[in-house]
């Protein structure tokens, strides 16, 4: 399965600030009653922008400034909560292509590399450089630079990290690991057998 | 040299390493449920795949399941599909299905462990982050996304870095009153909820030998909680008496070679670990959560946190957001909080003891009145067990409403939900916002017995005091 090489991606980008962003604020537990991830990104930060009556709330994704934006900004422990899927799946069905936080939850991370969504990191003084620059002129294109491991935006680069096997992965269009476990079928037997318990 | 378990399980169960680095890895038991597979096996089918192990993977249905409505159709159509699609797929692929007809449904990572599928020296995934319930035996247990639950099904091996291992050790004696979901609470506590990103945790100690399976699954459930990506104890003869004649433990001849294999993986005294953290067991108080994360949690005697009175500007921030959600009142004692609902079950506190610990306390005493309070064990066997020592006469009669298996009020993605603001003490074990079921909901994470505490009395209570334990 050939993958593209994800060595940058660019666009304009939103903050959504705060730290410790749970995935059941990513996508509420009850948009997951579904059996494909079809439609989900309609329902992305739900609870936090719509009213209960569906109208909008104030939120950084209702601001008209930055519709269409392709880069997601936030701060510490993005991601943090469940394993579900279903978080990344509605970013990138949102129109996000790559997100951009202090740090991430280890398996959101996991997920969203699968995905070929990558998610850089970066010092919380630099994430505030982007805010204010993007705040400033919501054109502002971001450029996150995964092969260079930094991210460009109005003049300035700050550095940016993706942890190496991620960095790796993305670069070289190996983030959807199916491929090359399939290759590996014969080895997997091998090792099986050692295994009393996996014997049909 | 010696070894931890994870480096052994984790070497045991390496196929070979990719081209990035990361490791090939078995996992040797899959787990699936409604919410998490439909996704994977469309991937799987979009592929043109098949399941490499069918016999390796085992199926129920918990997340959407009514716990009042055990007839189908469910009244909520949505449901009904997610239901039917894991019938199918489990059928179309040759995966046992643990439904509700066979008596065994329940929590996915309660019903592992009763059927004796979770065994000590083994790899588990499942597409749900409280997987790492399953370490409590002993067995490196991930939670996963969709997209590796399809390539755990199609060859049943994920793709993953090594973790660290960080062992924390919880010696000394438990005070009265102070239950296991108070260790892990303590825990998250103390180490932050994003103190355990890279590392698996080891927990160990006399409190960890001295504690049952069930004490010990609690505590693993919530490990991801703490931000680590899996969390086990050590194998030892309590490991093993509870698997022993299991639908699916290895029986005779098979049972001494397996028991003697399990020991093999328990790790080896003087180990090396990246980290070691030690806990003093009278430190750990009957502890409850007053804010939007797990680790947002105090003693039952401390007041809520008051925001001007830190000087760390993350934290500030942290306390305000929580505060202003839970509509609670900085400084006040989190004791003598008004609650609306009691919710007792999930699948960190949702088994036999749980409720057996409960019923002992709130045995002729009464829910208070106008509080809503819901007993939801987490498996049909479970539900079973109780049954027959009576502890849902003794609920029911207390003013409990025993329900049907499942996850129920934990997420609510079944009908069980919080109805706008309302307060709930709540066993399970997140506190995110809306987590409950209502966008403005708000939960409070203690033990049951606190739990139960907090129903007699109709507030937070400290349960020491209104059941008298000592
Ligand atoms: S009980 Fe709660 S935490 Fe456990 S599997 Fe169900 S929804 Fe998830």
């Amino acid at each position: 399965m050939a993958l593209a090489k994800i060595t940058s991606v660019s666009g304009r980008a939103v903050t959504v600030p705060g730290n410790d962003i749970d995935t059941d604020r990513i996508i509420p537990a009850r948009f997951m009653k579904c059996v494909t991830f079809d439609g989900l990104g309609e329902f992305l930060f739900y609870d936090v922008r719509k009213n209960a009556d569906g109208t909008d709330r104030v939120h950084p994704l209702n601001d008209a400034r930055f519709k269409g934006a392709t880069i997601l900004i936030s701060g510490a422990n993005f991601g943090c909560g469940s394993s579900r899927e279903h978080a990344p799946q509605a970013i990138q069905k949102y129109g996000f292509k790559a997100v951009i936080a202090e740090n991430f939850a280890e398996i959101f991370f996991g997920n969203s590399v699968t995905l070929g969504i990558p998610c850089a990191c970066a010092k919380r003084e630099d994430i505030a450089k982007i805010s204010a620059a993007i705040e400033k002129d919501p054109q502002t294109e971001v450029v996150i630079d995964v092969a260079k491991q930094e991210i460009r935006f109005g003049g300035q680069t700050i550095p940016a990290t993706f942890r190496e096997t991620a960095r790796d992965a993305l670069v070289n269009g190996r983030w959807d690991a199916i491929g090359e476990l399939l290759d590996g079928i014969p080895a997997v037997k091998e090792t099986a057998k050692k295994l009393p318990y996996l014997a049909a | 040299m010696p070894k931890s378990l994870f480096e052994k399980v984790w070497s045991a169960h390496t196929a070979r390493t990719l081209a990035n680095g990361q490791t090939q890895l078995i996992i040797g038991t899959h787990l699936i449920h409604e919410v998490t597979s439909p996704q994977a096996f469309g991937m799987l089918r979009d592929l043109g795949l098949k399941v490499l192990m069918p016999h390796r993977t085992f199926a129920t249905v918990d997340h959407i399941v009514p716990t009042d409505q055990l007839v189908e159709p469910y009244s909520d159509p949505l449901a009904q599909a997610m239901m039917d699609e894991l019938r199918k797929n489990c059928a179309e692929f040759g995966i046992t299905f643990f439904d509700r007809a066979t008596g065994k449904q329940g929590i996915v990572h309660i019903v592992g462990p009763e059927q004796g599928i979770t065994q000590p020296g083994t790899t588990i995934a499942c597409g749900d982050s409280h997987t790492s319930t399953h370490g409590a035996f002993g067995a490196i247990a991930f939670g996963i996304g969709t997209s590796q639950v399809r390539d755990v099904l199609a060859t049943q091996t994920m793709a993953l870095g090594a973790l660290k291992v960080r062992r924390i050790q919880v010696n000394g004696k438990l005070r009265p009153g102070v239950y296991a979901k108070d260790v892990i609470l303590h825990i998250i506590r103390v180490l932050g909820v994003n103190g355990g990103t890279g590392y698996a945790y080891e927990y160990a100690g006399s409190v960890f030998d001295g504690f049952t399976m069930e004490e010990r699954m609690t505590v693993c459930n919530m490990s991801i909680e703490g931000g680590a990506r899996a969390g086990y104890v050590n194998p030892d003869e309590t490991t093993f008496a509870y698997l022993k004649g299991r639908p699916y433990s290895p029986k005779g001849a098979d049972w001494d070679a397996a028991v003697t294999r399990w020991k093999s993986f328990a790790s080896d005294p003087g180990c090396r670990y990246d980290d070691v953290v030690k806990i003093d067991a009278a430190d750990i108080a009957p502890t409850v959560t007053w804010g939007i994360n797990p680790g947002q949690g105090i003693s039952i005697a401390e007041s809520i946190p008051d925001p001007t009175k830190t000087t760390s500007v993350d934290e500030k921030a942290g306390i305000e957001e929580a505060l202003a959600y839970m509509k609670l009142k900085p400084g006040a004692p989190i004791k003598g909080t008004k609650i609306n609902v009691a919710f007792l079950g999930s699948c960190t506190n949702g088994r036999l003891s749980d409720f057996q610990e409960v019923a002992k306390y709130i045995k002729g005493r009464k829910v208070a009145p106008g509080i809503k309070a819901i007993a939801v064990p987490g498996s049909q066997i479970v539900a079973l067990q109780c049954e027959k020592l009576g502890l849902d006469k003794i609920l029911s009669e207390a003013g409990f409403e025993w329900r049907a298996a499942g996850c129920s009020m934990c997420l609510a993605m079944n009908p069980d939900k919080l109805i706008g603001d309302q307060l709930c003490a709540s066993s399970s074990n997140r506190n995110f916002k809306g987590r409950q079921g209502s966008t403005t909901g708000r939960t409070l994470l203690m033990s049951p017995v606190m739990v139960a505490a907090a129903a007699v009395t109709g507030s937070v209570a400290d349960a020491r005091e209104v059941f008298a334990v000592n």
